[in-house]
């Protein structure tokens, strides 16, 4: 990567919110040149030779943290998962603590998936090092957002006038969250739909349409992105089964035909099929699931990439 | 030998008793009294209070001072030197200790430790139910011989309508009022904070105003059908307040608290995932702060409360969800109540300063708040222009959970005085 100047200074990534737009395209351009590179076969670049990065999860998570540890080799890191149970917060140890300890082994990053919407933020200001958020509570997952965003970037060009409808479980999504946000700031017309009781009125104050009718949300989307019920994180109270959302507000081939005709189904995974999406339209040319998984590689080998380099700026001057 | 004290040039505000004037105020041995001889002036300790607003020693009805069991918190001796730095001469605690006050050894514990390390005067309260588990009721009747001052479960709504129903009608035996925390705990299950736009943005569990209203109305209704008194205890909402309006309207024997922290701050507050915001009922909306100075003006609420609550340090220092809920409010009390309802404009200073004194004591019949001749003389000195810095590493508190650390306030204490002694110069505390 040649040195140019990017637009790009902080050495953590929490939420979207944070980000201006220009550091959105930033993050774009890096992570277009290293998708290029992981067409070689030697797919591994220099970059964070003798870096460490600890994956710090507490929280089960697959294809986040297999994403962040793929980007962090690709880039020659040295990378350390931890995960939840297997951590000494379960013997009393404060997050705090973990993360000071972390600090003292003298480890160069921290990507932290955690329960606790905020909890990135907290860590954020205990340590030195920088802080990537791999999802936090139902707050931000603001790398699962720019690949999102990078996807319908690669497919649209410009997102400006896109109209986007992220459908599903909104209240407990930080991926809704960080899309809204992300999505917006590209100029696309956000539309939020689901049930009543997983999309509260409140999110149009983010600057989203909120809808509970269906087949408005979907006639003449660009792109629907469908969200898992997240079970884990609601009280019984939301809706009445999986059975009965599915007939209300899965992806069916019908309601598919609502969309434009150029439309991409998008899915951050992992995919119930049969509940929010039908399992045919999952596999079918609209959707881009999958390149979205190759895309979180690019996407997180950029950020982590310009979150070292940018904590790393004193250091490199001092060697040259 | 007798006991002097003469307290010259001060702004004497007595609200119980309509006075607002220039004046002296004088006391002999402990006690407040029209007038000293000349000769017993020349024996008199002397405080200039020139400049100063002298008024009742303030009350507070809600403070947690976690003991027993909870010392690393706060305790007895700290929490009472934290209110009388605040101005406070009387607080009432709440029996969430642990052990709970549902027992009268707990509660003579509590009495037993006040008359030892207490520097305000301290009433025990003791719990509705046993365990504050909602389930049974508390042994009320012996509670009371035992000395509590109120009954409740606070920090616990009982959340059965039956047993509330019997509860509040056997306390009325005892002419004792019910204290209710007003929460549905079935609308709160994992809610950490007001649910609105912020809730949302923030990604944290909402706790719907609702979940407040629906017990404010079942208490009000209640009320009306038994006759007795239900106190409810810090509002947050809106709707609430209005509740409690129309039903005082009705002649209904309700009333209701602010704290300090619901008048001043908004949800808008946590959007850094500050613990110190972290509080239960949450803060609101600007709406919601608007109707509480609105319910606080017209009466529909009778005084401010502050819920000092106490935590450690490291028990706060965790990611939001999991941090207790709470904020310590005693030395901030005065400064924050001055500045949304005195410097706004909104209320004059007899107003504010009878929230803070006979308002409350009347609600639960205590014998404080006033500047009546015969009284104990308890009395705040303060400043209500003087400028400071909230530094939590001054308090007298063993706590630091207070969000207004480092806000600049107006209005500062310059003595308190418990029973015509001064136990806190404006600066430090003056062991008896």
């Amino acid at each position: 990567m040649s040195s140019r100047s990017l637009s790009w200074g902080r050495k953590d990534l929490i939420c979207i919110e944070d980000l201006d737009r220009s550091e959105v395209e930033t993050i774009f351009e890096v992570a277009k040149s290293f998708k290029q590179t992981m067409e070689r076969s030697v797919k591994k670049l220099p970059s964070l030779r003798g870096r460490t990065v600890v994956n710090l999860f507490m929280e089960p998570s697959t294809r986040t943290r297999i994403a962040f540890e793929i980007a962090a080799k690709r880039l020659s890191a040295d990378v350390i998962s931890m995960v939840g149970q297997a951590s000494s917060l379960t013997k009393g140890e404060t997050l705090k603590d973990t993360a000071r300890n972390i600090e003292a082994l003298r480890a160069d990053l921290i990507i932290l998936r955690h329960p606790a919407s905020g909890a990135p933020r907290y860590l954020m200001d205990l340590v030195g090092i920088p802080v990537i958020n791999a999802g936090d509570g139902a707050h931000a997952h603001p790398t699962q957002a720019l690949l999102d965003a990078y996807t319908l970037v690669e497919r649209f060009g410009s997102l400006k006038g896109k109209r986007i409808t992220i459908l599903g479980d909104i209240l407990f999504s930080r991926v809704a969250r960080s899309n809204i946000w992300c999505l917006t700031k590209l100029g696309a017309e956000v539309t939020v739909a689901g049930p009543a009781t997983l999309v509260p009125p409140e999110f149009g104050r983010m600057g989203v349409s909120v809808s509970h009718n269906l087949k408005e949300a979907l006639t003449d989307a660009d792109a629907v992105m469908l969200l898992r019920i997240q079970h884990e994180r609601q009280t019984s109270t939301h809706f009445p089964s999986l059975g009965e959302y599915t007939s209300m507000f899965g992806l069916n081939k019908e309601r598919a035909s609502w969309l434009k005709q150029d439309a991409i189904i998008m899915h951050p995974g992992p995919i119930n099929r049969g509940v929010e999406i039908d399992s045919e339209l999952a596999d079918s040319p609209r959707s881009v699931i999958l390149d979205q998984v190759t895309n979180g590689i690019a996407i997180r080998m950029a950020v982590l990439y310009l979150c070292a380099s940018a904590n790393n700026k004193s250091e490199s001057d001092l060697l040259a | 030998m007798s006991e002097y004290l003469w307290i010259s040039g001060g702004r004497i505000i007595d609200p119980a008793n309509g006075r607002d004037e220039l004046g002296d105020v004088f006391a002999k041995d402990g006690v407040l009294v029209p007038d000293l001889s000349e000769k017993e002036r020349a024996l008199a300790e002397v405080i200039d209070a020139t400049g100063y607003v002298v008024a009742p020693g303030l009350v507070d009805i809600h403070v947690h001072l976690r003991e027993p069991g909870q010392g690393h918190k706060e305790t007895i001796r700290t929490g009472t030197r934290a209110g009388a730095a605040g101005g406070f001469t009387t607080l009432v605690c709440m029996p969430n200790t642990s052990p709970v006050c549902d027992n009268a050894g707990t509660i003579q514990l509590i009495r037993d430790k006040a008359q030892r390390d207490a520097l305000t005067r301290l009433y025990p309260t003791g719990c509705l139910t046993i365990g504050m588990a909602g389930e049974q009721l508390a042994p009320i009747g012996s509670l009371h011989q035992a000395g509590i001052v109120a009954v409740t479960d606070d920090g616990k709504c009982v959340q059965s309508n039956e047993l509330m129903r019997r509860a509040v009608e056997y306390s009325k035996m005892f002419g004792l009022p019910i204290m209710d925390h007003c929460q549905d705990a079935s609308m709160t299950q994992g809610s950490v904070m007001h649910e609105g736009e912020w809730s949302i943005r923030l990604g944290l569990r909402g706790w719907p105003k609702a979940a407040e209203d629906i017990i404010v109305s079942r208490n009000v209704i209640l009320a009306e059908e038994t006759g007795a008194h239900i106190h409810m205890q810090h509002i947050s909402s809106a709707s609430s307040v209005e509740i409690i309006r129309r039903a005082k309207a009705r002649g209904v024997s309700v009333s209701g608290e602010a704290s300090p922290h619901h008048i001043d701050l908004t949800d808008a507050c946590l959007r850094n995932y500050d613990a110190n915001f972290k509080m239960n009922p949450p803060l609101r909306t600007a709406l919601d702060v608007e109707a509480l100075i609105e319910g606080l003006c017209d009466g529909t609420l009778d005084c401010i409360a502050t819920d000092h609550a106490p935590h450690s340090p490291t028990e706060k220092d965790v990611e939001f969800d999991y941090a207790p809920f709470g904020i310590i409010g005693l030395e901030t009390a005065l400064a924050v109540t001055l500045k949304v309802l005195y410097h706004s404009g909104k209320m004059d200073l007899s107003k504010v300063v009878s929230l803070m004194t006979h308002k409350g004591a009347e609600l639960c019949k205590l014998p404080a708040g006033t500047l009546t001749a015969g009284a104990a003389a308890d009395i705040v000195i303060f400043d209500p222009d003087a400028e400071w810095t909230v530094d939590v590493d001054a308090f007298q508190s063993k706590a630091r959970n207070c969000p207004w650390h480092g806000e600049t306030l107006r209005g500062r204490i310059r003595s308190t005085i418990l029973a015509g002694r001064r136990v806190f110069d404006g600066v430090n505390i003056l062991e008896v």
